[in-house]
């Protein structure tokens, strides 16, 4: 039982994390309607950055959200500004072309780490790193639960900004409809940059929060998009409280495939549920939730 | 016969150019190219006719050369059964797979066409009964001399070209080409839509399945991350037709010729050529140069797919019009 709970607390820390990745996801898919497959690249930048800050400057990785995240929200804003909103006047067969634009900068992204760094491992070890705490028997990994409370944070705040600002009011109507939103004022094309830059901020931070406890080479971001895309798929397109769901699903799926199945299957749990979700519950989570 | 003409120009020149050009590299290089016209062609006709772009060529890729491999390893049969069989294994992976996912569109279809690509990799992994996993699949190559591989390449990158331009003649391509303009309008008058995706589908894995194959017989080796790779076969394939011309009929042949040549520019620095640059300004500075150029394919297919999105949408053949006339302007 004690190894139950222990694997449920691990899946519901990590799960944070998660969320905090698909909330992006789900952000620029309901506002630009794609699929950001430079998603998990956007992470992978973030924590080369904390890399460079803690490894040269000495810089602890939790003061570096404060760098991470307006750095990488600039460069959402230069993505989406520069490559993908000049996509939506060029006509061309492939409706999917901004898919595969977003392909591209990630293959980019990816390459221009590993000219940097290489293709070598680096972690980033800090005196919390390996550090736990004990509830009842049960341990909690200190940076991962800082990271878990950052997450909650970050996801409350990203909620009343939605909620309650003019420019999220303005986000949730472009993703309502942008036709519409425009009629009514609302600068399309600004709003989608700031969502993608949005997006890439909140993905800095999970990338910049997981980094203590994780090690980091320039091809990690292509799993981290499609665990992004899992989420999004098991949340329901374009829903925020579905990410959520979501994200702490695949935490717990993954803790439970690794301890009760074996560590191998690991990375296959997230492809299990993908396909189970599109048999089963097409539409995710947000078809229960109606958010 | 008029339309014909340069194509079969172009066909003769390809049956003699492995008689006149008997360097075994640059023959290698054109069955790679004739490959990629094969596994180019059929992703177009799934994502440039039918509008279903796919993230998954490798897993049809991978599934058809191992079973060539697998045949031979387990059964000691030759692999050239695969030719055969692999098209037709493909196709039984493809069933299900389209049964899953064609309720899906646009980008969640792509995406999940991405996930059967990464489950065959790590099924063929982990699987190492079957497929001994990490350590990959040797067999005997038939022959020594490269132009019975030329030649079988040549017919089924040919054979492949012939079978979209037949489709796309008949009903079945404007079934096809209805789905990519407008899925809803297309069932609206009553066209089956999941089944002629699904169809478009199948012969995608086809004529993937089949050049795995002819890959697994030809290369002599393969392992998971080379068959099943995700930047090296599925977004190859897709590069291979966007450059070309998505939706036409011989841009993947173009974009094939391109990319093959790309490619080995850089795997190769310049064919040598930076190396002797090296050699002649004494290391340095050139040799990091040499050695990145080397690594630098991917970075150069990325900023490729970027450029080529943004300034040719419809790719070398697609835009063709539109390059003669910046041409003749400039």
């Amino acid at each position: 039982m004690e190894v139950f709970f222990q694997t449920l607390v691990a899946g519901v820390l990590k799960g944070g994390l998660y969320a905090l990745i698909g909330i992006g996801m789900t952000l620029i898919m309901g506002v630009m309607g794609i699929i950001n497959l430079a998603h998990g690249q956007m992470m992978m930048l973030a924590m080369y950055l904390t890399y460079v800050c803690f490894h040269f400057l000495g810089i602890d990785p939790y003061v570096t959200l404060l760098v991470s995240v307006p750095c990488l929200f600039l460069v959402g804003v230069g993505v989406q500004k520069y490559t993908l909103n000049p996509l939506l006047k060029i006509e061309s067969l492939l409706p999917e072309n901004q898919v595969l634009m977003t392909v591209g900068v990630g293959m980019v992204l990816t390459e221009v780490a590993r000219f940097i760094f290489t293709s070598n491992y680096v972690s980033v070890k800090t005196s919390y790193s390996d550090a736990t705490f004990f509830i009842g028997g049960i341990s909690f990994s200190v940076a991962l639960t800082i990271a878990f409370g950052f997450a909650c944070a970050l996801t409350a705040g990203m909620f009343w900004f939605l909620l309650k600002t003019d420019l999220g009011r303005s986000i949730r109507a472009v993703a309502q409809d942008a036709e519409a939103a425009s009629l009514m004022g609302v600068n399309a094309d600004r709003i989608r940059t700031i969502t993608m830059g949005m997006g890439a901020g909140l993905v800095a931070a999970a990338g910049t929060l997981l980094l203590p406890i994780y090690y980091l080479f320039p091809d990690i971001g292509g799993p981290f998009t499609r665990k992004a895309f899992v989420i999004t798929i098991l949340g329901g397109l374009g829903s925020t409280v579905g990410a959520i769901l979501g994200g702490v699903t695949l935490g717990l799926a993954e803790a439970f495939g690794a301890t009760y199945i074996g560590m191998d299957y690991e990375d296959m749990m997230g492809l299990v549920i993908f396909i189970l979700v599109l048999l089963f519950l097409p539409g995710g989570f947000k078809r229960l939730t109606k958010v | 016969m008029r339309e014909h003409r340069i194509p079969l120009i172009l066909l003769a020149l390809l049956l003699v150019l492995p008689l006149v050009v008997t360097e075994p590299y640059f023959q290698h290089l054109m069955i790679l190219v004739l490959l990629w016209v094969t596994i180019g062609t059929g992703w177009n006709l799934l994502a440039g006719y039918t509008g279903q772009v796919s993230f998954g060529a490798a897993a049809f890729f991978g599934v058809g050369a191992y079973t060539a491999g697998l045949l031979s390893h387990h059964l000691g049969l030759s692999a050239w059964w695969g030719m055969a069989l692999g098209g037709a294994v493909a196709v039984l992976i493809a069933f299900p797979f389209g049964w899953i996912a064609f309720p899906l569109r646009g980008a969640y279809f792509a995406l999940g066409s991405l996930a059967l690509g990464e489950v065959m990799r790590q099924v063929a992994t982990s699987w190492e009964s079957l497929t001994e996993g990490m350590v990959g699949i040797l067999i005997m190559q038939t022959f020594i001399s490269k132009l019975p591989y030329y030649y079988i390449a040549l017919a089924l990158a040919v054979g492949s070209i012939l079978l979209v331009q037949a489709v796309t003649r008949s009903k079945l391509g404007y079934y096809f080409v209805s789905i990519r303009e407008d899925q809803d309008a297309a069932a609206s008058i009553g066209i089956n839509t999941t089944k002629y995706k699904m169809i478009s589908l199948c012969m995608h894995a086809f004529l993937t399945g089949t050049a795995g194959a002819l890959y697994m017989n030809y290369m002599g080796f393969i392992d998971p991350h080379v068959v099943f790779s995700l930047h090296d076969i599925s977004i190859m394939a897709i590069l291979v037709a966007i450059v070309g011309g998505v939706g036409t009929l011989y841009g993947p042949a173009v974009g094939a010729l391109i990319m093959v040549a790309l490619q080995e520019v850089f795997r190769s620095a310049g064919f040598g050529a930076l190396q002797a640059l090296t050699d002649a300004m004494g290391g340095g500075f050139m040799t990091v140069v040499t050695k990145y150029v080397s690594q630098a394919h991917v970075l150069a297919f990325g900023i490729l797919v970027v450029v080529v999105i943004m300034n040719l949408p419809n790719g070398v053949v697609g835009d063709w019009a539109r390059i003669k006339r910046a041409f003749r302007r400039g």
